[in-house]
């Protein structure tokens, strides 16, 4: 059988992490307010930027 | 004031801008110099981001606070399985597919049925949606317009209708250039990337402006609305609809893939595979990017028109105007005309090759109606061209009579839950093989009955066109049958209800039915290859099971029918040059041929119905299933041993290279041992020679003088002790290199043998005046060795010392010293040095330091390479440091036991 190329994944293993981390029960953690932003507007954005971020780093990134 | 005329001609100043982009596009593409990078491809999924996103996001935030991510999430997380999509890609490649519905039926061994069950979903799930787009704009112009005279234009004649007419001549200009669908629209991709940049900059414009113009920052607006109970239950997630949540991110994903212009742009519209990697991440940053303000919007919004009536799906365009930012305002206006234009351009494209292949042709084909027609490329743009407008004239249609029906997000979801129905048949398609035609057939439907049942009739209900019983008692007054509370499932919004439901019922009949059909011959084939795409790319097995008879002329004649004359020759001429035959004429009608016909077919009019065609005009041979499968099957093994072979022959080659290598290796032993024995004949037949001429000189003058005779007898004494010499070093090389020497490994103190070495050499030192000194440590750690083989070492290295270094002025040092590790000697002299060759050639065998050809050999030349066999018997290692005119300084050391070894 031919390999899955590591980008592809490691790409799929993001969208696997991703999934948990931006529902529910997670979603109930952040609490309170940063700097008079609420904690979960941080925590969505902060994570799905995250992810976007390394999706960029492993699908950008050359060779093995 | 901003007048009515002013708009309109802002509006087509910029759809001509449209035109100029895709015109540019098309013209690069014809050029050969495709403008379609990796970043324009990311750009152009944005259309995923309708007028829906632009203005109802906002709308949705008002009212669920974050929830409205979940439509952004879901595309970000399905889009990084991309071993999922670049299978989409490969298959639609290989297999010349031109729409989802194209796809299915051909998974399904390129069945009408399906084809068009698939499509007739896609249109009745997303004409409305095209209608929200129309409507979308309408809404944004009549707020622009609010005050001013709204009878600019006559009764029979308004706006919207007019940009939707626009909309259909700019889809039949850069939609439909080329008849065979799976080629690529390069204009209309580029055109909506650009829109998808001008909804992006007027939405963040928007936002900024709202955010830090009309309100102190993101933290002052957050503050605001947690001073208010109201708008504070919006800064919260609501922990109750957990599940909507998930629902919401499952139904987006499956439509950001399953949607038909998504489905356009990204598997048919995809240039290169690689531009994949670059989508991943660009165009879920561009869903972040569009979204951040989205929730500060919604709360400055309601912050800014408290106790007023207000749309909330119109603020992006009310706040700025309430500030009298009229610029700002049309900026928003044109980004949303963008977000519906793009949305609109690219799901028409998509619903016209499928309404024209997939329900348009079959019937023409089933009909006689076509028969007598020469060239029938024309009718099918022209279809294709019919098809588009009255896509266009639905929507515009359902607009006009749905009118203010629904919220402007309501419509968006259903849409989506419309072809989420697809995922069963698509994902089953591609990883299972038993997935069947009658499985993919009763999914769908059953999937599509429940979501017409249970989401689209109710929202018909909701606008008052039908009764609205069957939501509110069930139908026939039965409980259970509540269409959006389906056998008492409550607690549930109706969307999540809807999808739960109807892809219980999809998914559940697929699997059963398909568990218990049987495949045909075409359709298990079909499903050998869209399951192993990766290993069936080439078209070696698509040949082998075809069997029958064709004729040239009508095979040709069938391609020049549908593709036009022009075209098809052209065709036939790259297939015949890739075959290495210069005229196509001379081709002969077999399988390949067939086909190649075929698939050109499937690429103009789909694969069902160019199956269809091809199969009026070659006689097949029936093929049973099994005989289907046994190909396939075999095509597989001959691959697997092909890939054994090659693994076979690998391993062949390293063997033989092993071989050669060892090969080299005996001769090269060979010629050392030849030499050695040269060698050493050669060293023994010098003290033999002078041995033998003193003896007869002895013999043959009996009366030579006694101090002469003491003299010779003298030397022959010497020269003999110095063969005895030779031979046991020779005898005590051959030992150690064969490993049969004997060793009696003790425990010893080095100091000993330092001591004692230089002892027994004192003599010789002090003959000649060399000054031997000695820097023994207070204590030292006794190491594992053989006392008399270290000695033997000792006294090579001091006799070679002596030997060197010059009367009188000569001096020899030795140093001992202990680390941890390792006990060190070192033996330095200040005699002539060595250069950095002899540095290692004094090591080998009869090489000796010096020059040998003048001087008098001073010893046997086997005295170092013994002694450094000896030290790395015992695991130390034996070494020169040294420089001409700096003295030499011979270094050894004896690895201490380790820790185990001295318990």
């Amino acid at each position: 059988m031919k390999q899955a190329s590591p980008t592809r994944q490691r790409l799929t293993a993001l969208s696997l992490i991703g999934a948990p981390l931006l529902t529910y029960p997670m979603l109930n953690l952040p609490s309170g307010d940063l700097a008079g932003i609420p904690a979960q507007f941080f925590y969505l954005f902060g994570i799905w930027a995250g992810l976007i971020a390394l999706a960029a780093w492993v699908a950008e990134h050359k060779g093995k | 004031m901003l007048s009515g005329w002013f708009i309109l001609l802002l509006s087509t100043v910029y759809m001509a801008i449209l035109f100029a982009v895709a015109r540019f596009g098309d013209a690069r593409a014809d050029a050969g110099k495709s403008i379609i990078s990796a970043n324009v491809y990311a750009l152009s999924l944005a259309v995923y981001c309708t007028s829906w996103t632009f203005y109802g996001s906002v709308g949705r935030a008002t009212s669920g606070g974050l929830s409205f991510l979940t439509i952004y999430i879901g595309p970000t997380l399905m889009l990084l399985m991309t071993g999922v999509i670049l299978k989409m890609i490969r298959i639609s490649k290989v297999h010349r597919i031109t729409s989802i519905a194209d796809f299915i039926a051909s998974r399904y061994g390129k069945s009408q049925l399906l084809a068009g069950l698939v499509t007739i979903i896609a249109v009745i799930g997303v004409v409305p949606y095209i209608a929200l787009q129309l409507k979308a704009i309408s809404a944004s112009l009549d707020v622009l317009l609010l005050d001013s005279d709204a009878g600019f234009l006559p009764w029979w004649l308004d706006s919207t209708f007019l940009i939707a007419g626009l909309l259909a001549v700019f889809t039949i200009l850069f939609g439909t250039r080329h008849l065979d669908a799976t080629e690529r629209h390069e204009g209309m991709v580029a055109a909506v990337a650009f829109e998808s940049v001008v909804k992006l900059l007027a939405f963040l414009a928007v936002g900024l402006f709202v955010t830090y113009g009309m309100f102190g920052g993101l933290s002052d607006l957050f503050q605001r609305a947690a001073a208010s109970p109201e708008l504070g239950r919006l800064l919260q997630l609501d922990s109750s609809r957990a599940g909507t949540w998930t629902a919401m991110i499952l139904l987006s994903g499956l439509a950001i893939i399953f949607l038909p212009r998504q489905f356009q742009i990204i598997v048919v519209e995809n240039v290169n595979e690689s531009h994949l990697k670059r989508a991943v991440w660009l165009f879920p940053l561009y869903l972040l990017l569009i979204n951040i303000f989205v929730l500060p919007l919604a709360i400055g919004g309601l912050l800014h028109f408290q106790g007023q009536p207000f749309n909330a799906d119109t603020f992006v365009l009310t706040l700025p105007l309430s500030r009298g930012a009229e610029g700002l305002a049309l900026l928003v206006f044109i980004g949303g005309l963008s977000a519906a234009t793009g949305m609109v351009i690219v799901e028409t494209i998509a619903l016209s090759t499928m309404v024209c292949n997939d329900l348009v042709m079959p019937w023409l084909l089933r009909s006689s109606r076509i028969g007598a027609s020469k060239d029938l490329s024309r009718l099918l743009i022209g279809i294709r061209r019919a098809a588009i407008t009255l896509i266009l004239l639905l929507g515009y249609i359902y607009f006009r009579a749905a009118g203010e029906a629904y919220a402007l997000v309501g419509i968006g979801l259903i849409s989506f839950a419309a072809v989420a129905q697809f995922a069963p048949a698509m994902f089953g398609g591609m990883y299972w093989k038993q997935g069947t035609r009658a499985g993919a057939v009763a999914g769908l439907l059953g999937g599509f009955a429940v979501w017409l049942y249970t989401l689209l009739l109710p929202s018909f209900a909701r606008s008052g066109w039908i009764g609205n019983s069957f939501v509110e008692q069930g139908l026939f007054g039965i409980a259970g049958l509540k269409a959006q509370a389906l056998f008492g499932m409550s607690g549930l919004d109706e969307i999540s209800h809807s999808l739960w439901w109807s892809l219980l019922v999809n998914l559940g009949l697929y699997i059963i039915v398909s568990l218990n059909s049987r495949p045909d011959a075409v359709e298990a084939g079909q499903a050998e290859r869209f399951v192993d795409v990766f290993r069936h790319s080439t078209q070696e097995t698509d040949t082998r099971i075809w069997r029958g008879r064709a004729s040239m002329d009508e095979l040709v004649n069938l391609l020049e029918r549908f593709l036009g004359p022009a075209r098809a020759q052209q065709q036939l001429s790259i297939f015949a040059n890739e075959r290495g035959t210069t005229n196509w004429r001379n081709l002969p009608a077999d399988a390949d041929l067939v086909h190649f016909a075929e698939a050109q077919l499937a690429g103009a009019i789909g694969s069902a119905s160019a199956r269809v065609m091809v199969s009026s005009v070659a006689q097949e041979e029936e093929i049973g299933l099994e005989e289907v499968l046994d190909i396939l099957d075999e095509a597989t093994q001959v691959r697997a041993y092909s890939r054994e072979l090659e693994a076979k022959s690998q391993e062949l080659e390293e063997a033989t290279t092993e071989l050669r290598a060892v090969n080299e290796r005996l001769r090269e032993l060979d010629k050392m041992k030849d030499d050695f024995i040269s060698t050493v004949t050669h060293e023994l037949r010098t003290p033999l020679t002078s041995i033998r001429a003193l003896s007869e000189m002895l013999h043959e003058d009996p009366r030579m003088e006694l101090n002469d005779r003491k003299r010779f007898l003298g030397i022959i004494v010497s020269e003999t002790e110095r063969l005895t010499r030779l031979i046991n070093q020779i005898l005590d090389m051959a030992k150690l290199e064969s490993g049969r020497a004997e060793w009696t490994t003790s425990e010893v103190d080095v100091r000993d043998v330092v001591r004692e070495s230089m002892d027994s050499l004192g003599q010789l030192f002090r003959e000649k005046g060399v000054a031997l000194s000695g820097e023994l440590p207070e204590t030292c750690p006794l190491v594992m060795a053989d006392r008399d083989r270290l000695t033997q070492v000792m006294i090579n290295l001091l006799s070679n010392a002596v030997k060197f270094v010059a009367g009188e002025t000569g001096k020899v040092h030795v140093r001992l010293s202990a680390d941890d590790e390792r006990v060190r000697i070192e033996v330095s002299d200040n005699g002539p040095g060595l250069t950095a060759d002899e540095c290692t050639v004094i090591f080998e065998k009869f090489r000796q330091g010096g020059n040998t050809m003048t001087d008098k050999p001073q010893g046997t030349g086997l005295g170092l390479p013994i002694s450094r066999q000896i030290v790395e018997y015992f695991g130390g290692n034996l070494w020169v440091e040294s420089e001409p005119g700096a003295g030499a300084n011979f270094i050894f050391t004896v690895p201490l036991p380790g820790p185990e070894e001295q318990q």
